[in-house]
């Protein structure tokens, strides 16, 4: 293996725009799906009149919240996905590409 | 106005159902049929026992061994996954909690499929770029290795076993109360197989046997869904009408409720059923146990263990977002088979033989397929028990995997021989793990024979999301983070975890147990009086036999809980001496999982450690870029 010059691709711009933005794409997803998740268990527990409400037949409110949490995660999988395949890939190929001569032409 | 007093009546039978199907000794298979499910399970054993015979001719290095070479797709990987982490709990259990319990069973399911969202932005790819073969490997990195290591085996260990000890257990009397084999025979089956894959087959024959089983689960489901649905013009609304309309629905919220149900009319006990609140009582409990399981599914190490076989992190991500939709669709299919039981079979012979609802899949099947006395029913009760066998043993393969690795590679290798050991002597060190760890888990499952386990599993989630998962992710994410925060994390998340389980309302205190079963006498002892009264006046004789039958259910309950007082003895206090429980969570994460945090955060600041900080950069950059991951190797 080559050996790396890691301070210098860590300080490098191409790897600080990847890393700013995952971060920032991330952990928006992952809170996101977070608070999603808990407003199941929460409406369950304090709103569940609200749950009760029938919508179709007998198909409530609560039935269609349950559903809507594996649309959604489903759906955060997804956006991900498609962010990374498309953009997040490209970006560190082209790293990983010239890593070895980063920090070794300064 | 009959269908209300049917209701009610069936409530009645239902309350008496449980104690009467503990005492007999039934099993689901009916015994003229039981050489049709040891043809299926012999079948599907013979079909792994050859993936395993194939796969051993490849098992040379350690990298075949713990990671099959990194040679899997990110599809097959995706299977594995979900073969690894659907277990008999969630494949039985969840349906037969829907099938008792409605809304509430359907709603814990969701848990388990949001869990994958935190693996898979946070947690798959970085590790798979760091990582090698363990736990221990992605906390190594920047950290001491040897400390990390350690702790690292140490909690992998702990998790797994109480896993392994969940499953063994739960998987022995499962096997037992669908063909009626012995309990011990049973877990030693289970054993032996899984060691044998294991042993000769490495992570190659865990894989494609976690694989096969996914296929026959998933298979499995969606025909039985096809055949259950169907009646309904696979309309939504039409079938939660119809279980709204079932009797049988209808009586089990009687049964639940109580009193609440005297005003109520059939529709709307019907209706109660697709509400909350019939079997999650305390939703503090429910968000404790959401936070366990979407923190602890990232920090199961048997779980992560599967991102190492994928060639590249690309791979990865490909391998969570298929067990996203195999796992996430797994469990919309078991609101139709839950819903499909509760319909079809009923709470009271769903109960009969296994209380905790466990049969509501196998006896849905027995239906479908033309009931207890078919041959064509008997098929499928068969096809499904062998599916329920072959969960057990692909997710117990897995778990010993998972320990049998830690014991190795980073005990052994890592810490006993400095990292210098050639790939004969780290197989041979992996494989004596195995079989050191899979003879344990035969010797636990035996020992622990009749014990309440159920709670195992929500601890082993609560031990992985306080102690590994703030570990993982701080030490990939937090410059500061280092090895005095790693120890820190993994002692005070785990030790939290146990000691609050301990002193938790999940362990048996006699007292309580003892008041309990007292009221239960009492109740028996006046609607024995009742009966008794009534019985003298009745005149009809089918009227008395109905309350003949009456009597004697009554007699068994009563019976019963006389037993259980007399089994627990004198003894006033839990296994650590309390009387009641000091903590009113039944899961601890809402606690554990914030202080293993706050520990690694401390560790981390009070502790000083050069290497920790000089390899954040290689590690930051790496985890991000792939560059230098571990390649897949050539077979």
């Amino acid at each position: 293996m080559k050996p790396m010059n890691w301070v210098a691709i860590d300080q490098d711009p191409r790897f600080q725009l990847l890393h700013a933005k995952k971060t920032r794409f991330l952990w928006g997803l992952m809170i996101f799906s977070i608070v999603y998740y808990f407003l199941l268990p929460i409406g369950a527990g304090y709103f569940s009149d609200l749950f009760k409400i029938k919508v179709w037949g007998p198909v409530n409110v609560g039935i269609l919240f349950a559903l809507s949490e594996f649309i959604v995660a489903w759906g955060i999988a997804w956006i991900y996905a498609r962010r990374a395949n498309t953009e997040f890939d490209a970006m560190a190929n082209e790293i990983n590409r010239v890593a070895a001569d980063i920090g070794s032409q300064k | 106005m009959n269908l209300r007093l049917s209701s009610i009546g069936c409530g009645v039978v239902l309350a008496a159902v449980p104690l009467v199907g503990l005492a007999a000794d039934t099993s689901a298979v009916n015994d003229k049929y039981r050489w049709l499910t040891f043809l299926v399970f012999g079948l599907i054993i013979g079909l792994t026992m050859y993936v395993t015979y194939l796969a051993a001719k490849r098992v040379k290095s350690a990298s075949q061994f713990y990671a099959a070479g990194r040679s899997v797709s990110g599809i097959q990987n995706g299977w594995a996954i979900a073969g690894d982490y659907l277990s008999a709990a969630s494949f039985l259990g969840i349906a037969g909690l829907i099938s008792l319990y409605g809304y509430d069973g359907f709603m814990y399911s969701v848990g388990w499929l949001v869990a994958y969202i935190t693996v898979l932005l946070v947690i798959a790819e970085p590790c798979r770029n760091i990582g090698k073969y363990t736990l221990g490997d992605i906390l190594a990195f920047r950290n001491d290795p040897k400390k990390a290591k350690t702790v690292a085996a140490v909690s992998t260990i702990t998790v797994s076993i109480f896993y392994l000890t969940a499953q063994m257990v739960g998987g022995g009397v499962l096997v037992k109360t669908l063909v009626g084999i012995d309990y011990e025979v049973s877990v030693i089956v289970v054993g032996v197989l899984m060691l044998a894959y294991v042993l000769f087959g490495g992570m190659v024959a865990t894989t494609w046997v976690q694989i096969i089983k996914a296929i026959l689960l998933v298979t499995a489901s969606i025909l039985l869904v096809i055949f259950t649905w169907a009646p309904y013009g696979f309309s939504l609304p039409a079938f939660l009408q119809a279980a709204v309309d079932s009797v049988n629905v209808q009586g089990q919220v009687t049964k639940l409720i109580g009193d609440a149900a005297k005003n109520m009319t059939a529709q709307e006990l019907g209706q109660r059923f697709l509400e909350p609140g019939l079997f999650l009582k305390s939703p503090i409990d429910q968000i404790s146990l959401g936070m366990a399981l979407v923190l602890g599914t990232a920090g199961m190490p048997h779980i992560l263990m599967r991102f190492f076989t994928v060639p590249t992190a690309k791979d990865a991500r490909v391998s969570v977002l298929w067990a996203m939709g195999i796992i996430g669709g797994f469990y919309v299919l078991t609101l139709f088979l839950g819903l499909g039981s509760a319909i079809n079979v009923g709470q009271a012979e769903i109960t009969r033989i296994d209380k905790g609802g466990n049969m509501a899949g196998p006896l849905l099947a027995q239906f479908l397929g033309g009931g207890p006395d078919s041959m064509l029913g008997n098929l499928f009760l068969a096809f499904v028990a062998a599916v329920a066998f072959a969960t057990i043993v692909a997710v117990v393969a897995g778990l010993v995997l998972a320990s049998a690795s830690a014991m190795s590679h980073d005990i052994y290798v890592g810490v006993v021989k400095g990292e210098h050991a050639t790939q004969e002597e780290e197989v041979r060190a992996a494989r004596v793990s195995s079989i050191i760890v899979g003879v344990a888990a035969i010797i636990i499952g035996i020992l622990a024979k009749g014990q309440n386990v159920a709670h195992l599993v929500a601890l082993a989630f609560a031990v992985a999301a306080s102690g590994n998962l703030p570990c993982v992710l701080l030490t990939l994410y937090w410059r500061k983070c280092n090895t005095g925060g790693i120890v820190a994390g993994m002692i005070v998340g785990a030790v939290s975890a146990i000691v609050l389980v301990m002193v938790s309302p999940n362990m048996t205190y006699p007292l309580i147990v003892k008041a309990a079963q007292e009221k239960v006498i009492k109740g028996a002892d006046d609607k024995l009086a009742a009966l008794n009264t009534d019985l003298a006046a009745a005149s009809d004789p089918a009227v008395q036999d109905k309350l003949k039958a009456g009597i004697a259910a009554q007699e068994k309950a009563k019976k019963t809980a006389q037993d259980t007082i007399a089994k627990l003895g004198d003894s006033t206090t839990s296994i650590v001496g309390l009387e009641k429980p000091l903590f009113d969570l039944k899961n601890p994460g809402l606690i554990s999982i914030p202080l293993g945090f706050l520990a690694v955060i401390l560790g981390s600041l009070l502790y000083r450690d050069r290497r920790s900080d000089d390899m954040w950069d290689e590690l930051y950059v790496r985890q991000n870029t792939g560059i230098h991951a571990e390649a897949a190797s050539a077979h």
